[in-house]
């Protein structure tokens, strides 16, 4: 059999798995993977992540809904082309959508500022998700940038204050948030629109605290290790969903979501409504609550009585009272 | 239920129970500054250690403010030098098994005397009650992870539950990145604990110490009823570096610093070391429902 027949067959054959709900996806990507000659690798994934052909948000909330309008503006400074939002009805509802906007060539991601936001996207964000809790519509947050903007306007506009602000008003809005990390998660401007009741990530994104390129710069000493950096920094849909961080991952076509925009967008449509019909359910108090117990519950650690500790600070300080 | 009750029962859970274990004294021993002398590292004029000490770690000739750990900001900041410390219990692990962290914790540990990069506690600055969190830059450059993210929370959540205003001194370079995405999830962790101290009505009022940076900033360090710095200490998210190989240009003098961020619109107002004590004394009265306290 060619190769090309084999991608065929396996595509047939994942759809089958989706519609049955039988849970082979990864099994099936696997081969997908032999059939590309590659090792499945964190940097593969990387590189899927930040492939140029990727859906962006704004072809995301376009395949998604029958009905899309983008909203421009923080009220404040400006528009930000890097954060996008606005009103998209999708199967149905009406929802709220924020996105990192990336674009597909040079052009685009010059004015898109490569989907690195400045604080008035932040800020706009913010103003969409008020708008949202006052008229009652659900969020959808579609993640895809490589961080904040580290600019020196960024920095004299507050983007520490942006983002803070954010995570702390996400964090009580009183409205459904659902999240899809569909490209790069990068740091705390992924999460800036990133604190919600359901996160997804696509099956070859990824969700960092850095770039693998920062990471190895800083921990490894040697920018050109990021590809090692990948792998420890245990930044993929798998490792994360292990880590207990994301709710679930939404597989790919054969070969990444680039291949067949249609299908992935699909895809994430049917996610979306499903968490989305999951937290209509729910009383906004119980909504809240619920969030609140999630975020409270983010970290590992240990809690050793301090009596028993044979602590170097009690032997240093005489402490323990 | 409504979700400031919801609330109150999330504090209640996390100050009553678990606030038991985990609590001792804390205090900074005197005998460790014995006179020797340095150079101030901004002016370089020789400074004596224990003079150093007594002047709250200001160099007593150009007003440089030193950058200083937990155990210092207690001695120098608190009444009778000492915090009833909580949290003491809750202890880092290795997350993403990232290669020898686990040696670098204890390696740290052994050098700085401190068991993480923050130390939380109850404490009173002339007379006035307050719960506080004291961040220690040498402690793996202050960097943010899950034990930091808990601490904080519950330093937030007990004043929240005992109505006292948070205090905390931030110090930090950002993220803890050896625990992966952890460390990133602090940041959602602590706001959320902001917004819940918010609720219950009790102030944030942050102190933003050289140098604050990263992750802290883009968090619980901006989220501050009152927001104090001291003179001169840096204060941004992306740090100066980053900057610099963004626009490729040097950064003009004095950005970023603790004055510059005054003049932006995002710190009230700087204050020396000198005047935290009485300043912030005067804040936790303003903010008490009684009025001033004697």
């Amino acid at each position: 059999m060619k190769a090309e027949e084999l991608r065929s067959k396996l595509q047939e054959l994942q759809e089958l798995a989706l519609r049955e709900n039988i849970d082979i996806g990864a099994d099936i990507n696997r081969l997908a993977d032999k059939l590309a000659g590659g090792d499945e690798t964190a940097w593969r994934r990387v590189e899927l992540a930040r492939h140029q052909d990727r859906p962006t948000a704004l072809q995301y909330i376009d395949l998604m809904s029958d009905r899309y309008l983008e909203l421009h503006g923080d009220r404040t400074f400006g528009d930000d082309p890097a954060l996008v939002g606005g009103i998209a009805t999708i199967g149905g509802v009406h929802f709220t959508f924020l996105g990192h906007q990336k674009g597909h060539n040079m052009k685009e991601n010059l004015h898109r500022n490569y989907g690195m936001a400045h604080p008035e996207g932040y800020r706009k964000a913010l103003r969409l998700a008020r708008q949202a809790e006052r008229f009652r519509r659900p969020i959808l947050t579609i993640i895809d940038t490589s961080g904040a903007f580290p600019g020196l306007a960024s920095e004299e506009r507050g983007i520490g204050e942006a983002i803070a602000r954010n995570l702390r008003e996400f964090s009580v809005l009183r409205t459904p948030i659902i999240c899809v990390v569909v490209g790069e998660g990068g740091s705390g401007g992924a999460l800036g629109i990133g604190v919600g009741d359901r996160v997804y990530m696509l099956e070859n994104s990824v969700y960092s605290v850095i770039s693998p390129e920062g990471f190895a710069s800083i921990l490894l000493r040697d920018a050109k290790k990021a590809q090692q950096a990948a792998g420890l920094m245990k930044m993929t849909a798998p490792d994360l969903k292990g880590f207990g961080i994301i709710d679930d991952i939404i597989p790919e076509p054969v070969g990444g979501a680039q291949s067949d925009h249609q299908q992935i967008a699909g895809r994430v449509r049917q996610t979306v409504l499903a968490a989305y019909q999951e937290l209509a359910r729910k009383r906004p108090d119980q909504l809240l609550r619920d969030r609140s117990a999630r975020l409270l519950s983010l970290g590992r650690f240990t809690e050793k009585p301090v009596g028993r500790q044979s602590s170097l600070l009690s032997r240093l300080f005489g402490g323990g009272s | 239920m409504s979700p400031g009750r919801y609330f109150r029962k999330v504090l209640r859970a996390v100050s009553r129970d678990k606030m038991k274990q985990g609590r001792r004294a804390l205090r900074m021993d005197d005998r460790r500054y014995v006179a020797t002398k340095h150079s101030c590292p901004s002016c370089g004029k020789p400074v004596d250690d224990g003079d150093l000490a007594v002047n709250l770690f200001v160099c007593p000739h150009c007003g440089h403010h030193y950058r200083i750990s937990a155990l210092e900001r207690i001695k120098t900041l608190m009444d009778g030098g000492e915090i009833s410390e909580f949290s003491a219990d809750v202890q880092p692990v290795n997350p993403i098994d990232f290669p020898e962290y686990t040696e670098k914790l204890r390696q740290a540990q052994e050098k700085t005397g401190i068991d993480e990069a923050i130390t939380t506690g109850v404490g009173r600055i002339e007379g006035r009650q307050a719960a506080f969190a004291l961040m220690s830059f040498k402690f793996l450059g202050g960097s943010m992870g899950s034990v930091v993210g808990e601490r904080l929370a519950r330093a937030m959540l007990y004043a929240a539950d005992q109505a006292m205003p948070c205090i905390i001194f931030t110090a930090s370079g950002g993220a803890r990145m050896q625990e992966g995405i952890f460390s990133l999830m602090q940041m959602a962790k602590t706001s959320h604990t902001a917004a819940l101290l918010a609720e219950a009505g009790q102030p944030l009022i942050v102190v933003l110490t050289d140098p604050t940076t990263g992750g802290v900033t883009a968090s619980f360090a901006m989220l501050g009823d009152i927001t104090l710095a001291e003179p001169n200490a840096l204060i941004g998210f992306a740090g100066p570096r980053v900057i610099e190989g963004t626009i490729r240009q040097k950064l003009p003098a004095g950005f970023q610093r603790a004055e510059f961020q005054k003049d932006k619109g995002f710190v009230d107002a700087v204050v020396p070391r000198s005047e935290l004590r009485s300043t912030l004394a005067y804040l936790i009265d303003v903010h008490s429902r009684g009025g001033a306290k004697p």
